[in-house]
């Protein structure tokens, strides 16, 4: 289980400080899908860099399995089963899919392996495993590729930013059946589409002016619906 | 052959043992060993030092390889290989220099490469400099390229410095007539106090000439890169010319590519960046499970890939 105490973290901007995310407590259990939404500047992303400490909290605790993971660094939670998919994947000059594939899964894969990975995200492998990750790859692509790095990688934990942007030449079905394979790990997506919303055990909504709220997926949604604050809940556009 | 020259040579040009096909194998300013077949001929030249490869027209998929290796101290190695490649020849060539200098003098190798090429011909060149031995003796490499390109021929040429070479400057002049294609992939690395200086001049002289120069750069500790190209267009043609960097610690790079476009219908085009490693390559490396120089180390061993 994950566990967020207190979390607090702001940044500053033109001099002022500017608070992201204000006192935040959540729990993340095990075998549970949990989705967060929340409108523009919320904080969801913070919330995802700060469970996979890309980014540090100013203040507050986070505690996995009991322990207080707060100070400890990326490649320590990478190493101990913390797994994340961009929602800007990034491009290198050089370095090809297999090469990531290889680093994520520990292993130098051979390519019948390492096309399965490729095969789970909807591509035709064998045309993508020695092309370099960098601008000939379409968006629609490279976030193809960082879910299946992911998948590749393994773990306890995933955290996924905004899975579904950018895969519009992909059938949902198949972005949707990765995360129900995934529901023996802690699942944490960060999404605005209902459908996502509706596969999950729990949404977290964040509130930039408020304490986030937590709770049961079919309550939520109505909650959303009846409030109608479902920024783009219809199913339509993402973020 | 003794363990130092086989280590040089596989790792200039990926030989285990003597190659297929025709080669001239240098050592210390002598020929080590050499085989001509009928297709490629490798003749000594009578006058200086250096041979001359004479590939046969029409003659296909065939490969040369012609490495130099120097295993001593203060030594001077000066030499002109002039290669005739035939009409509508397809071949390979490997060369390549590596200098072991476990002496208290500077070695140093000056290889002057005149390519002539006939009309509709295809040449792939590929060129590694290596230095090895002793940390802070000079190991000098000034590889000069001379290209004239005919007709419809095409030149593909691979030139990598990946370490050890305490200094380099590297030459390459190219003359592209008619619907002829250059390809120059360049990937340097240079670290401690190390200077590797880099001279591009295209000129596309023919209708449909085009040169596509990539340059790919790592420098670390204190060394400096110098990397000047100039691209000059004198008819309808293509010309690109990218150059990319990265720089650690208190390392220099320096880029000056340069265009020139003397007809309307030339298309000419360069980039340049330069900078350290990005920080967001790193931290995804690191969501793998790399440590920070883990994801140092193989980010620039894929952009020199």
């Amino acid at each position: 289980m994950i566990e967020l105490k207190n979390i607090c973290y702001s940044v500053i901007e033109d001099g002022k400080e500017k608070q992201i995310l204000k006192d935040i407590n959540l729990q993340f259990e095990e075998n549970t899908i949990t989705a967060i939404t929340g409108h523009n500047g919320s904080g969801k992303s913070t919330l995802i860099k700060l469970l996979m400490a890309i980014a540090s909290p100013s203040s507050g605790k986070i505690f996995y399995n009991g322990k207080d993971i707060t100070n400890l660094d990326t490649s320590y939670r990478a190493n101990n089963g913390f797994t994340i998919a961009f929602q800007q994947p990034v491009k290198f000059k050089g370095l090809t899919v297999k090469d990531l594939i290889n680093v994520a899964s520990r292993k130098n894969n051979k390519v019948k392996d390492a096309c399965q990975y490729l095969a789970e995200v909807g591509l035709c492998a064998r045309n993508y495993l020695d092309r370099p990750l960098d601008d000939t790859l379409s968006g629609g692509e490279l976030k193809r590729i960082e879910l299946a790095i992911a998948l590749a990688k393994g773990g306890e934990v995933f955290l996924f930013d905004e899975p579904e942007a950018g895969i519009d030449l992909w059938s949902f079905e198949g972005l949707i059946s990765i995360f129900q394979k995934l529901k023996n790990k802690t699942v944490i997506i960060v999404s605005h589409q209902r459908k996502i919303l509706e596969i999950a055990d729990n949404i977290v909504i964040l509130n930039a002016n408020d304490s986030p709220i937590q709770g049961k997926a079919k309550t939520m949604i109505k909650q959303l619906e009846s409030k109608n604050i479902c920024y783009k809940l219809s199913g339509g556009k993402n973020e | 052959m003794n363990k130092i020259d086989k280590d040089l040579l596989e790792q200039i040009s990926n030989l285990h043992g003597v190659p297929q096909g025709s080669f001239n194998i240098r050592k210390n300013g002598q020929a080590l060993k050499r085989k001509s077949t009928s297709e490629i001929e490798i003749l000594p030249k009578p006058d200086k030092s250096g041979i001359d490869i004479i590939v046969k027209p029409n003659v296909k998929n065939r490969s040369v390889h012609i490495p130099v290796i120097i295993t001593v101290g203060g030594f001077n190695d000066l030499v002109y290989n002039d290669f005739y490649i035939g009409e509508n020849a397809e071949v390979s060539i490997i060369a390549g220099c590596g200098i072991h200098n476990s002496a208290n003098e500077t070695s140093q190798h000056d290889g002057i490469h005149s390519f002539h090429l006939e009309k509709g011909c295809k040449v792939k060149y590929i060129e590694k400099h290596l230095g090895l031995g002793k940390e802070g003796v000079g190991k000098i490499l000034n590889p000069t390229t001379n290209i004239v390109m005919e007709e419809s021929s095409e030149f593909e040429m691979e030139t990598y410095q990946l370490g050890g070479v305490t200094y380099s400057n590297r030459i390459t002049k190219a003359k592209i007539k008619d619907n002829a294609k250059l390809l120059v992939t360049e990937k340097i690395l240079t670290t401690n106090t190390q200077t590797a200086i880099t001279h591009f001049t295209a000129n596309l002289v023919g209708k449909n000439a085009s040169v596509n120069i990539v340059s790919r750069s790592v420098a670390k500790d204190n060394s400096k890169q110098k990397f000047i190209s100039n691209v000059i267009g004198n008819n309808e043609c293509f010309g690109h010319v990218e150059c990319d960097g990265i720089i650690l610690n208190n390392a220099v790079i320096e880029s000056t590519p340069k265009i020139v476009a003397k007809d309307v219908n030339a298309s000419l085009v360069h980039e340049a960046a330069i900078g350290k490693i990005a920080g967001e390559q790193i931290t995804k490396l690191m969501t793998l499970g790399l440590n920070k120089d883990e994801a140092e180390e193989l980010i620039i061993k894929g952009f020199l890939k």
